[in-house]
């Protein structure tokens, strides 16, 4: 049976996270893409560009524009019933959507999964990743958010998938989109980045992600996080956190600044290649998962280690 | 407005979970337990309702075993008016609970329901984009600000991109997310009021809904410990080392 992955996309182009869940899809059978937006051409031939994808649903609508969950879930839904499974990858639109889907199925959403053992039996982290489930469903559709960072990214391009334009389901009526704040940067996505440099509540301020961190980041070509204290302490905006209720990152090179290692962060980042922790305290946590640890005033050994990093290729 | 907020129990944050031994679960026996933290920001969120007369009463609901009454009289202590436990001993999963939610909802008929964003021993993040499809209502989920407006919420939502903005239609479930607010602490007075406060107790038998999980736990293990890794004496140490031995720069 065909499995239905619901794309996480911005009209013109797909997010990252959704060639992550086109991948995690095709070990579980020959795969459709449901592009729901409006203008959404762009996305939508990005999709049938995956080798992946066997066939690309489109619905362009006004009630699309926005991923409203109250638009976009009836839509899902309807299709589903054609499928075994359907996924989206747990980023927050998939989060936000997915649920109201499994409602409307009466089904039993499995969230977040790393592992498919079997097309029924998948692992799942629980408690910030402290244990990790298996679980069996019983349902006869299963809906799926996955974590991007377990299912290595599909090939994004030389296929040619056929395009089949679907019917809307109206809009519900019962929300509507006023405005966004988007974070504005040059630098990768936090969650595909090769690189991430985070700063924590050792930071003190957010003019110093600016002078210390950026110039790091820049000359590693890499993506800024932060704990959850450097969010809330408003140093920088809320997209920027890595935890176990933020963003999951996994690159090849993880640099905590400033972080202590609370397990609500580390859940965010512990899968990580490699880890490099520069903290004051060699008592910290954040050295128990670290491969290299630097122990130390970060405001002197961050300039330090940019000055020593080679220039970028 | 009368709001229902959800509040779960669940294994302290600042534990450190353990897995028992034979694989079924995790370890909850002499384990300090508490409010969910995403629910003690959901009841902050409908006792500043109420102070500013939006909201005129708040009722606390946590479903789970007899001692989930101490996670309401927490929430009662913090400025919610009432609670209603559905007690049950059976694991329940977010589609079941939210099938009771929404059977306390035809009961109560609340205009707004704020829960969590995520409950912090499953993860699942669930409850209450189901309990909206359940009833046919607008979502607000991960709020970092709600405010109402013209009949309407508009409900600013954490997304990965940073901030967007939702006009919403009444009645409709909140989620919270971590920087809606700060949640307070209960005075002792207000400890002592709590306890006079009036906690009525259901059965998922007496609300007319079949809480049979669906998803059955097969194993629960640990994951991979990270072997130790080593203290560099420098940043000429540390970059030989990115460079020379884990090859990343
Ligand atoms: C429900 C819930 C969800 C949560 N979700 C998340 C989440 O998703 N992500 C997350 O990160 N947290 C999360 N947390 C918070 C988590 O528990 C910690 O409070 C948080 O991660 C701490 O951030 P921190 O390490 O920056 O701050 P702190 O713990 O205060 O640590 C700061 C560190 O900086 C070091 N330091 C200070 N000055 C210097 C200096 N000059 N040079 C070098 N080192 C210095 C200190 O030694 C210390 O180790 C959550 C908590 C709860 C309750
Ligand atoms: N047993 C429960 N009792 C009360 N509220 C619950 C319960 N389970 C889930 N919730 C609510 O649903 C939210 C999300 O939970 P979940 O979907 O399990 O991550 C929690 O923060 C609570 O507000």
């Amino acid at each position: 049976m065909s499995v239905l992955v619901l794309a996480d996309h911005d009209n013109a182009s797909l997010k990252p996270a959704t060639l992550n869940a086109i991948a995690a899809a095709a070990k579980l059978g020959p795969v459709h893409v449901l592009v729901a937006g409006h203008g959404c051409d762009g996305a939508a031939a990005a999709a049938a560009q995956a080798p992946d994808v066997a066939k690309v649903l489109k619905a362009d609508a006004a009630p699309y524009a926005h991923p409203l969950a109250e638009n976009v879930a009836p839509l899902v839904a309807g299709l589903a019933r054609g499928y075994g499974h359907v996924l989206a990858a747990a980023t927050t639109v998939g989060k936000n959507i997915m649920p109201r889907v499994a409602a409307l199925l009466d089904v039993q959403q499995i969230s977040d999964v790393l592992q498919i053992d079997a097309a029924d039996t998948f692992v799942r982290p629980i408690y910030a990743g402290n244990a990790l489930a298996t679980v069996r469903s019983g349902d006869a559709i299963k809906v799926i958010t996955i974590r991007g960072t377990a299912f290595p990214a599909a090939a994004a391009t030389g296929g040619s998938a056929p395009i089949e334009t679907v019917g809307d389901a109206g809009d519900a009526g019962l929300s509507s989109f006023l405005r966004s704040e988007l974070s504005k940067s040059e630098r990768p996505e936090l969650t595909a980045a090769r690189i991430v440099v985070s700063g924590g509540r050792g930071m003190a301020n957010g003019e110093n992600f600016k002078t210390y961190l950026e110039p790091l980041a820049d000359k590693l070509g890499a993506a800024v996080g932060a704990s959850r204290a450097a969010v809330d302490a408003g140093f920088v905006p809320n997209d920027y956190q890595v935890g176990q209720t933020g963003k999951v990152v996994a690159p090849d090179l993880y640099l905590a600044v400033g972080i202590s290692g609370a397990i609500q962060h580390l859940a965010g980042m512990k899968d990580s290649k490699v880890i490099v922790a520069i903290n004051k305290d060699e008592e910290a946590p954040i050295f128990q998962v670290a491969d290299f640890g630097l122990v130390g005033d970060l405001f002197k050994l961050v300039p330090e280690l940019t000055a020593a990093l080679p220039p970028r290729k | 407005m009368k709001i229902l907020v959800g509040v779960k129990r669940v294994i302290d944050y600042n534990v450190k979970v353990r897995v028992k031994a034979d694989g079924t679960g995790v370890e909850t026996a002499n384990v300090k337990m508490s409010m969910n933290p995403f629910d003690e920001i959901g009841v902050e969120e409908a006792v500043r309702l109420k102070e500013k007369g939006i909201a005129t009463e708040i009722v606390a609901v946590s479903m789970g075993p007899a001692a989930a009454q101490e996670t309401i009289r927490t929430a009662l202590a913090m400025g919610a008016d009432r609670g209603i436990l559905v007690q049950t001993d059976a694991e329940l999963q977010p589609l079941a609970v939210a099938k009771l939610f929404k059977a306390l909802v035809a009961k109560e008929s609340p205009q707004l329901v704020i829960l969590g964003k995520q409950a912090i021993d499953d993860d699942c993040n669930q409850t209450g984009q189901m309990l909206a499809a359940l009833l046919g209502w607008a979502q607000g989920t991960f709020a970092s600000k709600v405010a109402p407006a013209d009949g309407r919420l508009e409900v600013t939502r954490e997304v990965d991109g940073g901030l967007e903005t939702l006009s919403i239609a009444l009645p409709a479930v909140v989620t919270t997310d971590l920087r809606l607010n700060e949640p307070r602490y209960a005075s002792l007075p207000n400890i002592m009021k709590a306890k006079k406060k009036p906690i009525e107790t259901l059965t998922p038998d007496a609300l007319g809904v079949d809480p049979a999980p669906r998803l059955v736990t097969l194993k629960v293990a640990e994951p991979a410990k990270r072997l130790a890794g080593v203290k560099v004496k420098d940043v000429a140490e540390l970059v030989d080392k990115l460079k020379n031995e884990a090859k990343v720069i």
